[in-house]
C-alpha cells in the first residue's frame, strides 16, 4: 500500500505491541526506554506493517458511507454481482510470506514514507486449495530525511476455493 | 539484552510460548492496532458463510508478530537486521503456540537463525529466518 505520510507515534507503538503480547517495557516507558542501548523507544518488528492505518483508501477497512464486504443483517453488505469474492480470504486472498529488511528500527518522531513496487507473480497447484495464484510486493519506507529505514517485501496468494482443514 | 557471539553455535536453540488458548479478542486487538480488518479475522458470520471456513482465524501478520516478539526477547532490542517468513498453516482461536530459534552460523558479528513456529498438534503454522547484530 502507498503512504504518503506515516507518523510512528508512542500511542500506536504500545497498542501494537498490546496486541502481539509483548510486554517488553522499551514499547510502553519512554524512561526505560531511553536507558536502554536502543536508547529510546522503538517499533516491534512487524510494526511496519501498521502503515495501514495511513493509507487513505486501504481496501481490508471500512470506508465512510461505503458498503462493506463483512456481514450486517447479512453475511456480507455487498450485492453478489459487486462481490470482490473468491479467493480463500473472502476477498482478501492469504498472506502467503512477508520479508522485512531492517536498515535502521523507527521509533516515535519518524515519519515514513511508503512506496510500493509490484514483484514476481506465479501459479502453482495446491493440494488442499486447488489452483494458487502468487503475487509479490516490495515496499520501501523512507524516513523523514529521504533514507530509507526498512525494506518490506510481501507475497498474497488467493485460491481457487478455501483451504482444505 | 544483546547475544555474545562467542557464546553461540551453530545448532543453539531458543524457545518460546507465544500463546496458550489464542483468544478472538487477541485477534481483534491486532486488527484493530494493525489497521487490517479483514472479516475473515473477525466476523465469524462472514468467514463461514461468505468464505468457508469453519471460524475466524488469526493474521497471519498475528503470529509473525508474537514470533518477532521470541526473537527480540532473544536477540535484544533493536538487533534484527532481517526477519521473514512464510505462513504454512492457519492459526485459529484456541490455539497454544510455541516458536524456536536455531542458530545456524555466527560471521562477521552477525548470528543467522532459522525460526520455525509450531501449534499444538505439532503442525508447523509459520517457518522463516531472521539475522541480528550480536556483540
Amino acid at each position: 500500500m502507498a503512504v504518503d505520510k506515516f507518523p510512528v507515534e508512542g500511542s500506536h507503538i504500545m497498542m501494537f505491541a498490546r496486541s502481539i503480547a509483548d510486554d517488553n517495557q522499551i514499547y510502553y516507558d519512554a524512561d526505560y526506554a531511553k536507558s536502554t542501548e536502543a536508547g529510546g523507544v522503538i517499533a516491534p518488528p512487524t510494526f511496519a506493517q501498521s502503515s495501514a492505518q495511513f493509507d487513505p483508501t486501504y481496501f481490508l477497512r471500512p470506508q465512510i458511507g461505503e458498503d462493506w464486504f463483512g456481514s450486517g443483517k447479512e453475511a456480507t453488505s455487498i450485492k453478489k454481482k459487486e462481490s470482490s469474492g473468491g479467493g480463500g480470504g473472502g476477498g482478501g486472498g492469504l498472506h502467503a510470506e512477508q520479508h522485512f529488511e531492517y536498515h535502521r528500527h523507527i521509533g516515535p518522531g519518524d515519519v515514513l514514507t511508503a512506496e510500493v513496487k509490484p514483484g514476481k507473480t506465479w501459479e502453482k497447484e495446491g493440494k488442499r486449495s486447488g489452483k494458487l495464484v502468487f503475487s509479490e510486493t516490495i515496499t520501501e519506507y523512507r524516513d523523514q530525511n529521504g533514507e530509507l529505514a526498512i525494506t518490506a517485501r510481501g507475497v498474497g496468494v488467493r485460491t481457487e476455493r478455501p483451504v482444505d482443514q | 539484552m544483546a547475544l555474545s557471539a562467542s557464546n553461540l553455535k551453530a545448532g543453539d536453540t531458543y524457545t518460546e510460548c507465544l500463546v496458550d488458548d489464542l483468544s478472538r479478542t487477541q485477534i481483534v486487538m491486532y486488527a484493530g492496532a494493525s489497521g487490517d480488518y479483514n472479516p475473515v479475522h473477525t466476523d465469524e458470520k462472514f468467514t463461514k458463510e461468505m468464505a468457508g471456513y469453519p471460524s475466524v482465524f488469526a493474521h497471519g501478520m498475528l503470529t509473525m508478530g508474537m514470533t518477532g516478539r521470541m526473537l527480540t526477547n532473544y536477540v535484544g532490542d533493536g538487533r534484527l537486521t532481517k526477519y521473514g517468513v512464510r505462513f504454512t498453516s492457519q492459526v485459529w482461536p484456541g490455539d497454544t503456540l510455541n516458536s524456536t530459534a536455531t542458530v545456524v552460523d555466527v560471521t562477521d558479528g552477525i548470528v543467522n537463525l532459522s525460526v520455525e513456529t509450531t501449534n499444538q498438534d505439532g503442525a508447523v503454522v509459520l517457518s522463516g529466518y531472521a539475522a541480528a547484530r550480536v556483540d
